[in-house]
């Protein structure tokens, strides 16, 4: 028990300190971009001089900065670390008051409580369920194409493409309605939008929260082959789960099933369309594809500030030591160009190994639904350039507009295209 | 040369990454994604593969014996 006081004490001290100077003291991380391809400069350089770099956030909080591949594998998967947002020492974005976190949030939970909650979803995402998906994602695909070929040259990529491949998706997993798709789409924008208010999250989070709880009961009036209904039947009839979660689950499944891979699929087009040798080696090999789906993962890690979590205990990674009650940030685009892992790690190159990137994040908390997310990421970007080998953007790179906010997903808000 | 491979289901976050690795070796509980290994000790031929299933795995859950 004297351990756990002398952790509050701490944590307590420690909050006020940070209370103190979050009032006058100007964040050093994250940095802005100056390649619209590349990390901001300065990771490289943290990686190479401090690989565990004391950083302020722009909550004014301190924070330890991982950017070695083997660092942030390391500390996502120490159990030592939590995710606990709860935490008053989780490093926070925000200056503003954190809305509470609500019960079924999996990802802010830690050791067994989350891994019972993995378990319940795990069976609809597993690698053999995903590959099982591929016809059902062709479909979509192709007929989205046969649309943008029937609209003609040229089209806004982002919003024929990239968003309705995820959407229908996803939709399809949870079973909403595709019809009632327009109605959780703008609100799951403003979520992650990295620019909205935290009045604007909070509203538009109530609206996403309102439309799934209505769901959910019809799916309890009316169960479908679908997970909402599944986990209706087998978790929450059983006492594994609480009613109240279900739609929070969806929600949780819906926002992280949707923008992400969208802005993968306009940012791996867009790749692509700019490196016209790693192209044409596609085009000519369409075994290719799986291997550049992860170099584009790799290179174009969208998740652009890291991992947060909080050390419980001290723990030592390389030369430093974090104290208990300390916020650390494992910066993934910067492991993901870690020379020591990846060489020539800025070279755009499909037919290396890139398979040990984390883009999807790494530990136990890793990416759920990654393996539908590489389904969708290949077929989609195979059959554009199989349907339209003459493919390309309309506008130089420096006219296309890219989501520069460094809080939110990277993508491009639109990519015109011609045929 | 022959690797053992042993898995511990109590870690498994079930990401999948060793069944898309090598499917011949690892594959998933239906009832909720956890690891099963269908091979223990591997053919040579897939040696590589095997370790890089147990690089990838997110949360340690694959161990090899050499």
């Amino acid at each position: 028990m004297a351990d756990e006081t002398q952790a509050a004490a701490h944590q307590e001290a420690h909050r006020e300190a940070q209370a103190v100077q979050a009032a006058d003291r100007e964040p050093t991380f994250p940095r802005e971009r100056t390649c619209p391809f590349a990390p901001p400069a300065e990771y490289a350089r943290w990686q190479a001089e401090q690989p565990v770099a004391e950083v302020v956030l722009p909550s004014g909080q301190d924070a330890w900065l991982l950017t070695r591949h083997q660092d942030v594998r390391a500390m996502l998967d120490d159990p030592r670390f939590s995710a606990d947002s709860a935490h008053p020492g989780f490093p926070r974005m925000y200056r503003q008051a954190v809305p509470q976190v609500l019960k079924g949030t999996f990802l802010r939970m830690d050791g067994a409580d989350h891994l019972r909650y993995r378990r319940m979803l795990g069976k609809e995402f597993t690698a053999k369920g995903a590959k099982e998906m591929r016809p059902l994602v062709e479909r979509t695909v192709d007929g989205l194409l046969d649309r943008m070929a029937e609209q003609g040259s040229p089209a806004d990529l982002v919003t024929a493409l990239a968003y309705p491949v995820p959407s229908t998706t996803i939709c399809g997993v949870l079973g909403v309605p595709y019809e009632d798709r327009a109605r959780f789409e703008d609100s799951t924008r403003v979520m992650i939008s990295g620019r909205s208010t935290p009045e604007e999250v909070v509203r538009a989070k109530e609206e996403i929260l309102g439309y799934l709880t209505g769901l959910v009961a019809a799916k309890e009036r009316e169960p479908g082959d679908d997970l909402i209904s599944r986990l209706l039947e087998e978790q929450v009839a059983t006492g594994e789960l609480d009613r109240d979660e279900v739609p929070v689950l969806a929600w949780l499944l819906l926002a992280a099933g949707h923008d992400t891979t969208a802005s993968m699929i306009g940012l791996g087009a867009l790749l692509l369309m700019e490196h016209a040798d790693q192209l044409a080696a596609l085009r000519s090999d369409p075994g290719l594809v799986a291997g550049a789906v992860e170099e584009l993962l790799r290179h174009q890690t969208i998740m652009q500030i890291g991992m947060n979590r909080v050390a419980l205990e001290d723990v030592r990674i390389g030369d430093r030591t974090v104290r208990a009650g300390e916020g650390v940030v494992a910066q993934l685009m910067a492991a993901n160009r870690d020379p020591e892992v990846f060489a020539d790690p800025d070279r755009f190159d499909i037919t290396r190994s890139a398979r040990g990137h984390v883009a999807f994040g790494y530990g136990p908390h890793q990416c759920l639904g990654q393996m539908l997310a590489r389904v969708e990421l290949q077929v989609t970007l195979a059959r554009l350039f199989e349907r339209f080998p003459k493919l390309r953007t309309v506008r130089p790179v420096a006219e296309i507009p890219f989501r520069h906010h460094m809080f939110g997903l990277y993508g491009v808000t639109e990519l015109m295209v011609e045929w | 040369m022959v690797i053992g491979v042993r898995v511990d289901a109590e870690r498994c976050c079930g990401s999948g990454n060793c069944a898309f690795t090598l499917p011949e070796v690892f594959d998933q509980d239906p009832s909720d994604g956890r690891v099963v290994l269908l091979q223990n000790r591997p053919h040579s031929g897939v040696l590589d593969l095997v370790r890089e299933a147990a690089d990838l795995c997110p949360s340690g859950a694959i161990e090899l014996t050499e």
